[in-house]
């Protein structure tokens, strides 16, 4: 259901509580095809309407936006100062909320920190009607406990995200990566492991696997972009990875980013560490997969095209024998759950803290941990 | 040590329970014993605590927190005791569990770029343990002393978290003890584990959710270069414009210091570090990163100042030079002594832009209480430590100190700031919180304090300004079956 106000999510969600009715929010409805969105819910509380820019507060970096207002007008809008939100997942139509609400990133992650460590203000509202904030308007703040960490990630299942307050970064003036290829795993793996070590102030490291070949991407932003993506190609040269500098690199980043989803086949994002990538190269080979990664993080996202479900199902199981893997777009016969294994103890807490937020029960529920 | 002295009577069967856990020197009940742990750094609060126990495994913490859930004893985390909220205040009721015997860095994991420590590790060793190559960025003035459990508790953070973050942004795992006793892990060296962010929740819980017994940290390599600069002005507003500017610039310095007059003078006395005692306000410009970018952006900050009118401009030659700069800035709280015997420091927080006007309404209220605030603070980040100066002998000026102070927060919240950047709620903020939190807030906090402690065994009495109860989770309320016939229709 469309909703034009906070009052009217509030309300909705508040119903959906006393009558026990599971609801899911809808953002730019972009991800409703992830394994944790899978299961029917009866109503849909549409976000769409909650679309205000409440603040850009130029000089202190700041903003405050609404839950359904699509990042990229967002973006445009904190552009014309000059200013960006360094969150930056392949977008497509998504929501600030619904990107906090999936815990969506992309390669700016790997300098300025995921929506978690940008989100320093949150308004939620609760299935009994509750409304209420947490966190503050500024960027330093230890008042009260973080809830906005705890709500980013959530997928909708403690409560609805009605308003963020997020910090901004400076846009740079110029940006300028140094882009190579190499066929091999571990020469790969030892040059990106070797930059992400060095004290070079990337804006962005990432790999690309697939097919028995890679890349590595290290985009930099500044007064001095050009000379710092010179000194990363130069130390890729070391290491055995010819490397150019493109200084005209939005394209190459936004493919990058797209390597993320997939609107037909299955995605698994997987939470290894550095030095597992190139045994991560060598899986991704193995099932057939393509990845895209950020190598400082040792976050992957692996796409399994062309596989059948059962395929991509098996290929799943696999890597979750070796890393904690999370399921991303999922088509529909895929049987893999969304989180996969977690630690028992770990799972109860999260139990425990799902059933103060939400003890209706109604908030996506088919998403909960 | 004889159970005898157990200055709780009904503590006493306990105190054998925790000697055969944990051997009996570690658990102190001697009166005089138990008053090293009366006060953390906050001296104002002091409670004798019924007991202190020093574990030293996540395995003892974990048997003498059971105990305490089982008796239904209250109990209180402490690290070094360096915080400055009250939150390590112990309960007289209750015991104080210190981590200091558990002071291990585990693991040191460089080619990750992590490290695992248990929680009594002191926060300058971590970096230490990491050199000279990499570095643990959040880096509170206590460093020497105040320990990893301690910073994950506060979320601490430091001169360089304008640029770097806080402790939250740095914590990737947590192995928790919990107020009922369980284990249990949270994320570890790896980024997005599946489930909800329990890591994120618990940095900065203030001791209230339970007990951290090994932490995996990030760190991050060192920077190429460093540049330091100090600039001198008339006034903290000029000062403050060009911070504004340097910030408009798109530069993104390692740190931004503010020194007030008051408190270069003080600073001066006791440091000699050069700083022109009559200035107005001195700024600490410090920027770090890759050679090129460094170079390119100091040009850009030293032409900044110079446009605002600096009266002067000390930029560091070398290390030496950087480290004259730096001893000013550092010396500004110890150095308060000279300008009164007492002092509170608080730790508001404004939206950048409105600094000037803030300073303005702080130097009214001064005048207003007959009191000194001298000022020194984290400027890139709007973190304001304004030092109400008192002398707890005169009558009626503690008072009076502590009124203006509260003023003073009041003033940063109306402005749009927050009570506590870094130090933390604890006790003696825990009255502000409704400034800043409306009732329904402080109830969704307690969602999450009673996810994890439903009897809120765990630090109680801190952070939130009123007691509340947990009480059961209550059942999914439903309507009347008929009632709910009508559901596809209504929505
Ligand atoms: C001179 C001076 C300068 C300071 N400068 C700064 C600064 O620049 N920035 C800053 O942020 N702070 C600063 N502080 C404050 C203080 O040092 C920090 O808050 C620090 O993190 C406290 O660490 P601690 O080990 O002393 O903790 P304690 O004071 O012992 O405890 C602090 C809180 O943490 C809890 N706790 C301790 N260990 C654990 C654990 N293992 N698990 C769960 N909870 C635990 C306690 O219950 C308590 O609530 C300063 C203090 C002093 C005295």
């Amino acid at each position: 259901m469309a909703v034009a106000t906070a009052e009217g999510v509030v309300d909705a969600l508040r119903r959906a509580g006393e009558d026990g009715t599971p609801v899911r929010f809808r953002g730019g409805g972009t991800k409703l095809g992830w394994a944790a969105n899978r299961g029917e819910v009866p109503v849909e509380i549409s976000m769409a309407g909650l679309d205000r820019i409440l603040e850009h507060n130029v000089g202190d970096l700041t903003a405050v936006l609404e839950a359904g207002v699509p990042l990229a007008r967002a973006q445009a809008a904190f552009a014309e100062a000059d200013q960006m939100l360094s969150i930056d997942p392949p977008d497509g139509g998504a929501t600030v909320g619904g990107i906090v609400a999936a815990g969506d990133s992309g390669p700016l992650r790997s300098r300025y920190g995921g929506v978690r460590d940008l989100v320093v203000g949150i308004k939620v509202a609760l299935s009994d009607g509750t409304v209420a904030r947490a966190g503050g308007k500024v960027i330093k703040n230890v008042a009260g406990y973080d809830l906005a960490k705890l709500f980013a990630g959530s997928l909708g299942t403690l409560g609805a995200i009605l308003e963020v307050t997020v910090r901004l970064h400076p846009l740079p003036p110029a940006t300028a990566t140094a882009a190579g290829g190499t066929r091999d795993r571990a020469v790969l793996g030892r040059a990106v492991s070797k930059l992400s070590h060095a004290p070079l102030e990337h804006m962005g490291l990432d790999v690309r696997w697939g097919g028995g070949d890679g890349a590595v991407l290290a985009r930099f932003g500044g007064a001095a972009a050009r000379e710092q993506a010179e000194a990363a190609a130069r130390m890729l040269a070391n290491e055995g990875v010819e490397a150019q500098v493109v200084e005209d690199d939005d394209a190459i980043w936004r493919v990058q980013r797209e390597g993320q989803r997939s609107p037909r086949w299955a995605v698994a994002r997987i939470s290894a560490r550095q030095t597992d990538l190139p045994a991560v190269f060598a899986a991704t080979d193995r099932l057939g997969g393509r990845l895209a990664g950020r190598a400082p993080l040792g976050l992957c996202w692996v796409k399994l095209e062309d596989r059948s479900p059962q395929e991509a199902d098996a290929a799943i199981d696999e890597l979750r024998r070796d890393y904690m893997v999370t399921v991303l777009d999922a088509p529909p016969d895929l049987g893999a759950d969304h989180w996969g294994r977690l630690d028992p103890g770990a799972r109860e807490l999260m139990r425990r803290v799902r059933e103060r937020f939400d003890p209706a029960g109604v908030c996506n529920p088919g998403a909960a941990p | 040590m004889d159970g005898s002295e157990a200055t709780r009577p009904d503590l006493g069967p306990l105190v054998a329970e925790w000697r055969a856990a944990i051997g009996d020197e570690h658990v102190i009940t001697h009166r005089h014993q138990l008053r090293t742990y009366e006060s953390d750094g906050l001296l104002q609060y002091a409670v004798i605590p019924g007991a202190v126990l020093l574990p030293g495994s996540t395995a003892e913490v974990q048997a003498v927190v059971r105990s305490c859930h089982r008796a239904g004893v209250p109990w209180v985390a402490r690290g070094a005791g360096s915080g400055l909220s009250g939150g390590a205040t112990p309960v007289a009721d209750g015991v104080l569990i210190s981590l200091n015997r558990m002071r291990r860095i585990l693991e040191v994991d460089l080619d990750n770029q992590r490290v695992a420590v248990e929680p009594g590790v002191t926060n300058v060793a971590v970096s230490q343990a990491v050199g000279p190559d990499h570095f643990y960025p959040p880096d509170p003035s206590s460093q020497i002393v105040c320990t990893i459990g301690g910073n994950v508790a506060e979320n601490s953070g430091g001169a360089h978290c304008f640029k770097y973050g806080f402790t939250t942004n740095y914590v990737t795992g947590l192995e928790l003890v919990l107020p009922d006793g369980e284990v249990v892990q949270v994320g570890g060296k790896e980024l997005d584990p599946p489930g909800y962010d329990l890591v994120g929740a618990f940095v900065g819980s203030e001791g209230t959710l339970g007990i951290a017994t090994k932490v995996w940290l990030r760190v991050v390599p060192k920077p190429e270069a460093i540049r330091t600069l100090v600039a001198f002005f008339g006034s903290t507003s000029q000062a403050g414009e060009v911070v504004s500017e340097i910030v408009a610039g798109g530069i993104v310095p390692g740190a931004i210091e503010m020194m007030d007059n008051l408190s270069i003078r003080a600073a001066e006395d006791y440091s000699r570090a050069g700083y022109p005692p009559d200035a107005g306000a001195a700024l600490v410009v410090e920027l770090d990163g890759s050679e090129a970018e460094c170079s390119a952006r100091f040009e850009q900050v030293v032409g900044i100042c110079e446009q605002a009118g600096a009266d002067s401009i000390r930029v560091a030659r070398d290390e030496a030079e950087r480290e004259v700069i730096w001893k000013a800035r550092k010396a500004a709280f110890a150095a308060m002594g000279r300008v009164a015997p007492n002092y509170y420091v608080q730790d508001s927080v404004i939206p950048r832009t409105r600094l000037a006007e803030v300073l303005g309404r702080i130097e009214e209220l001064a005048r207003e209480y007959d009191v000194r605030v001298a000022n020194v603070f984290h400027a890139g980040d709007g973190n304001l430590h304004p030092l109400v100066c008192y002398d707890g002998r005169k009558e009626g000026q503690a008072e009076r100190a502590e009124e203006c102070a509260g003023q003073i927060v009041k003033a940063c919240v109306d402005a749009g700031g927050s009570i506590t950047g870094e130090h933390g709620v604890g006790i003696d903020k825990k009255r502000y919180m409704p400034a800043m939190f409306s009732d329904a807030d402080l109830g969704v906090f307690q969602r999450l304090r009673c996810a994890f402690d439903p009897e809120q065994r765990a630090n109680p009495g801190k952070v939130m300004p009123t007691p509340r109860l947990c009480g059961e989770v209550p059942g999914p309320y439903r309507r009347h079956p008929l009632e709910q016939a009508g559901l596809a229709e209504r929505f």
